[in-house]
């Protein structure tokens, strides 16, 4: 009989606490976009969207679900079954992994390990292999095109990313997404919060456009450009393994949101607010998850809007905007928040 | 928890993150489905005309190029992710250094520009 006392009995139960958690709170947020994603761009478009199946169609994902659950999985005679049945479970491995280390409240995190930021931008590179995977093992033109795009965006796309992040490391000296959120707690004059917004507005703009283009959204959603590729990596699957991708897809949704709240809005702190719930015990933990799910929201609305308002730009546009743009800039912003730290 | 002892549940979230897919697509597939095999049906999708040729060709030696690219730079932002942690005990000194580095890697940068591998399809125009 194992003893409870046993640390590390303790710590695999407390980390399976955390997975979970983890999981859960994405499925709910991901079930949830699906619904606000379809409506949103329908009020955009001026049409009504889901609104059959339960009130305001709420209940839309739920019927999602059960037809992708009951469909019949098709597996392309001419694909390589191995590859072509492990992308999709690899595709959910790499989006849940970097959902490790984003806390959406001080504690409510599910690792808090100390090289936080570093770990999302190494595993969050990982997906590209998931839909390389897709796109070789469907053995179909339009996967392999759009797999080819999708590894060369987000190769291009991950360095500005991972470079916008350097000023904010420097800045507060550590790399864990807990550190990071606790030192943008103040406020000027109680009320102008002291998020790394203002302090690197360069980078947030850097940032921003680099992780929409790592989420694969409009206008940088070459991978699945459903017009020109039929939809991409993922034009053979069907039933669970393409719900898997759509899940991934949404997972990288959410954690990208959840990255710009954690890093440029101040995670769950909010000035005024935040102060009066230090010292409430239990309620402290709702208000700051609270919080930071709104924030989390407004960015992702901010996403649908984009998707809703522009379109999609050329694969040649995208890869020398990244090149010759976001670089030059995050290159920019590193020196410049170096030079401004060291005065 | 120490840090560690975190990386227990990094290790555990590979692990669940590897069974939970497996196991929702093997639910799945226990469940009554239409089946209605037909040899079309596995057919390679191609807005429906019969596959024309092989998918696994050789492809277009564009991509690759920002591969390379992409290997120097991301070293180059390992190396300065140290710098920014540790720039307070170091100070002026490092932060001249890192402008340097920088430097270097902005002119590799220019002269990638200018010898044209940041264009896209260049040696189809």
């Amino acid at each position: 009989m194992v003893s409870v006392e046993n640390p590390l009995i303790m710590n695999i139960i407390r980390g399976l606490i955390g997975v979970v958690a983890v999981i859960l709170f994405l499925s709910l947020n991901v079930l949830f976009l699906t619904w606000l994603e379809r409506k949103v761009i329908a009020r955009i478009h001026v049409r009504y969207g889901p609104n059959r199946a339960g009130p305001y169609g709420l209940l839309q994902p739920i019927a999602d679900m059960i037809k992708l659950l009951t469909k019949e999985d098709i597996v392309p005679e001419k694909a390589d079954k191995l590859v072509y049945n492990l992308a999709p479970m690899a595709a959910f491995l790499f989006a849940l992994m970097p959902a490790a280390a984003v806390g959406i409240g001080s504690g409510l995190i599910a690792a808090d390990i100390g090289v936080g930021v570093l770990y999302i931008a190494a595993v969050s590179s990982l997906s590209t292999l998931a839909i390389l995977m897709a796109a070789w093992g469907s053995n179909n033109k339009y996967s392999l095109l759009g797999g080819m795009r999708t590894a060369a965006q987000s190769l291009s796309y991950e360095i500005p990313l991972v470079l916008s992040m350097i000023g904010i490391v420097a800045i507060v000296g550590s790399l864990s997404t807990q550190d990071i959120v606790a030192a943008q707690s103040q406020a000027w004059f109680g009320i102008i919060p002291k998020w790394f917004i203002f302090y690197q507005p360069l980078a947030f703009i850097v940032f921003f456009a680099a992780v929409v283009a790592e989420m694969g959204r409009i206008p940088f959603d070459l991978p699945e450009s459903e017009s020109e590729l039929v939809a991409g990596f993922h034009t053979e699957y069907s039933g669970m393994k393409f719900a898997m991708f759509m899940f991934a897809e949404y997972i990288h949704f959410v954690v990208g949101s959840a990255l710009v709240v954690t890093l440029f809005l101040g995670g769950w702190h909010l000035p005024i607010i935040s102060p009066l719930v230090e010292n409430l015990g239990w309620i402290k933990y709702i208000v700051q998850a609270g919080i930071f799910v709104a924030k989390m929201y407004v960015i992702i609305f901010t996403l649908m809007w984009v998707r809703g308002t522009l379109t999609r730009t050329k694969v040649d546009h995208v890869l020398s905007f990244g090149w010759k743009g976001l670089l030059p800039l995050a290159l920019a912003n590193v020196v410049i928040t170096g030079v401004v730290l060291s005065i | 928890m120490s840090v560690g002892e975190q990386y227990i549940t990094i290790a555990l979230f590979v692990i669940v993150g590897a069974i939970f897919p497996v196991l929702t697509i093997f639910v799945a597939s226990l469940l009554r489905k239409p089946r209605t095999p037909e040899p079309q049906k596995y057919l390679t999708y191609e807005c429906s005309v019969l596959p024309f040729g092989p998918a696994w060709v050789q492809h277009n030696v564009e991509y690759y190029m920002y591969a390379l690219l992409f290997v120097i730079f991301d070293v180059e932002t390992v190396f300065l992710y140290p710098w920014a942690m540790t720039y307070r005990s170091f100070g002026l000194f490092a932060t001249v250094e890192v402008i340097i580095f920088i430097a270097v890697l902005a002119l590799g940068l220019a002269y990638a520009w200018k010898k044209g591998a940041l264009e896209w399809m260049r040696g189809w125009r």
